[in-house]
């Protein structure tokens, strides 16, 4: 038992002593950071207790509020976005059309350009006087927009962008749908009823452990936003894009106020560990698992 | 599922729309490439360059030292997956094909990690490279792979190798194999496919990062491709022709990687239910 124990710790320590070394203890020494007012350029660092806590929420710090604003905007807009597309293309993609591999490639495809080529192509796309987006619409006399660089229009324009990318999702959405056993819907045929009640009392309740999923890894990945922001809107115009890792990242790597932005990440967190809790929670009501199976 | 005819149309035809916005970005990255700045400009646009000009690449990536971004990336992606395949593969041999104590809680706390912002970790860790002298280096972009190589691979080996009789182990223990023997000899070549997907996944994730490189790397001469086409864009802002060439150059490997894997890519995500 002991030689057991001895070759399971042996083959597992890379990841253990990674998991030590590059999660648990920056995970510690940033939330002790958080406490400090530690600041690269200063001599001194003090402990100042909850202090960058309290200048966080007492609203002094008004880019706070409004990166947390705006980063809740952009994951309202874009969960369900990508969840609702993300499910439409899958249920196309999963009928016996010809030419389903092809098509399936095609939307997969975004998903592994790199962000900064993505980002790259789209601002080019959106260009408001020269994007081929804009010169679409007016042939279409359809009115224009100055997209990612208009403060009304910055934020679903970032998820239009990163809507390109949803092949990953819609590959899981495909997997859960082509584990449903057919003789469920041979009952409906049989009953008489269309490809509405196949889907409404069929397909949508035995997916929902992938929806499920999907909508908590699409919500931690939105929270944490960063690339975009960074090469796409630089946080501008005036600020209206200022997400919020965008916004910790500048706090701790221009204004190098370090101690200050690990409260940040630490209020982040605990959003994040928030709203998973909450999806998990509302999960019971509304997930189905088909005999106590998990998927 | 059975669907009628009409359906099925009405489908079909959904789906060659969609098809079609999912691939006119590439198409406008393309065209935008080979076009020169006057073509670019012409109201409604133009599809077809002409003349074609490929002297594009030629300028894009001489303009800024692109051939060193891209070594400095091979450097990196290279250095990476070895560290990943090697420490991943043994760390979920552990996790799967061991029976010990305290095997599956150790596993999930890791698993749990994943659930971590990146950000929490991000300011004590540069702290920490910087401290040891590591900063304007590679190492904190690729050491980490050398430990477990990230909980996703160890997660995604360890749901393949649960799927292997154990009969292979034991057969393997009463001729007298060690368990390192039997992850040389039996659960790695079993596992060809899984450590492909693994090798794809880790060079697209190496090859697209933008973070790591930007916070660890200073010196121009250490950028990678990411940080370099990024560079580009901000001394080049107006340049539509050559930025797209740049940006198509550092888009091409990535499509072939993924045209030539793409079975193993769809087998990967489908196999864990997670995204790569």
């Amino acid at each position: 038992m002991r030689k057991r124990l001895f070759y399971g710790l042996l083959f597992t320590s890379p990841a253990i002593l990674g998991f030590i070394i590059f999660t648990l203890g920056p995970m510690i020494a940033s939330f002790v950071l958080s406490l400090t007012d530690y600041n690269v350029f200063r001599e001194q660092t003090a402990f100042v207790g909850l202090d960058n806590y309290i200048k966080l929420f007492s609203g002094e710090d008004d880019l706070f509020y409004k990166s947390l604003g705006i980063t809740f905007y952009f994951v309202i807009l874009r969960v369900p976005a990508v969840i609702i597309i993300s499910f439409v293309i899958a249920l196309l993609l999963n009928m016996n059309v010809k030419g389903r591999a092809v098509f399936r490639t095609i939307i997969y495809l975004p998903s592994i350009v790199p962000a900064v080529a993505s980002a790259m192509i789209w601002m080019w796309l959106l260009n408001p006087d020269l994007g081929l987006v804009n010169s679409f619409l007016s042939t279409l006399h359809l009115p224009t927009s100055n997209w990612l660089y208009a403060e009304g229009s910055v934020i679903p324009s970032v998820v239009l962008t990163t809507l390109w990318g949803i092949g990953g999702t819609v590959i899981i959405f495909l997997a859960g749908l082509s584990g449903i056993p057919k003789q469920y819907y041979e009952s409906i045929d049989v009953d008489g009823g269309g490809w509405y009640s196949k889907l409404r009392h069929i397909t949508i309740p035995m997916v929902t452990p992938t929806i499920f999923f999907n909508t908590i890894m699409t919500i931690i990945g939105s929270f944490q936003v960063f690339n975009e922001a960074y090469i796409l809107t630089q946080g501008g115009p005036n600020n209206q894009s200022l997400f919020y890792v965008y916004y910790l990242w500048r706090t701790a790597f221009r204004d190098t106020q370090m101690g200050y932005a690990s409260a940040l990440a630490w209020v982040l967190f605990l959003i994040i560990l928030f709203f998973t809790f909450i999806v998990f929670k509302s999960s019971k009501s509304w997930v189905y698992y088909e005999g106590g199976e998990r998927t | 599922m059975r669907t009628s005819k009409l359906t099925l149309t009405a489908g079909y035809t959904a789906l060659l729309l969609i098809s079609a916005l999912f691939i006119i970005p590439f198409v406008w990255l393309v065209r935008s490439s080979l076009m020169d700045l006057s073509q670019i400009f012409i109201m409604p646009p133009e599809w077809i360059p002409s003349p074609f000009h490929w002297d594009n690449f030629y300028r894009a990536l001489t303009i800024v030292p692109f051939g060193t971004f891209f070594t400095n990336t091979i450097v990196i992606v290279v250095s990476v997956i070895v560290g990943t395949v090697i420490t991943s593969s043994i760390a979920a041999f552990g996790f799967s094909r061991i029976q010990w104590k305290g095997r599956d809680t150790v596993f999930g706390i890791l698993m749990s990690s994943m659930m971590l912002p990146a950000a929490v970790t991000l300011i004590p860790s540069f702290l920490g490279w910087k401290i040891l002298g590591f900063y304007d280096t590679y190492y904190p972009l690729i050491v980490p792979a050398y430990f477990g190589g990230g909980i996703f691979n160890i997660f995604l080996l360890r749901q393949f190798y649960l799927t292997i009789p154990r009969d292979f182990d034991e057969a393997a223990f009463v001729d007298g194999a060690t368990y390192f023997q039997i992850y040389l000899r039996i659960i790695l070549p079993l596992s060809r496919s899984v450590l492909i997907v693994v090798t794809l996944f880790s060079f697209l994730g190496t090859w697209n990062d933008f973070m790591g490189p930007l916070i660890y790397l200073k010196s121009d001469k250490l950028y990678t491709l990411a940080l370099g086409l990024q560079m580009f864009q901000g001394s080049y802002t107006a340049q539509w022709d050559l930025l797209m060439a740049a940006s198509a150059t550092v888009v091409l490997p990535c499509v072939i990687v993924f045209l030539i894997g793409q079975r193993y890519f769809l087998e990967g995500i489908t196999l864990t239910g997670l995204k790569g």
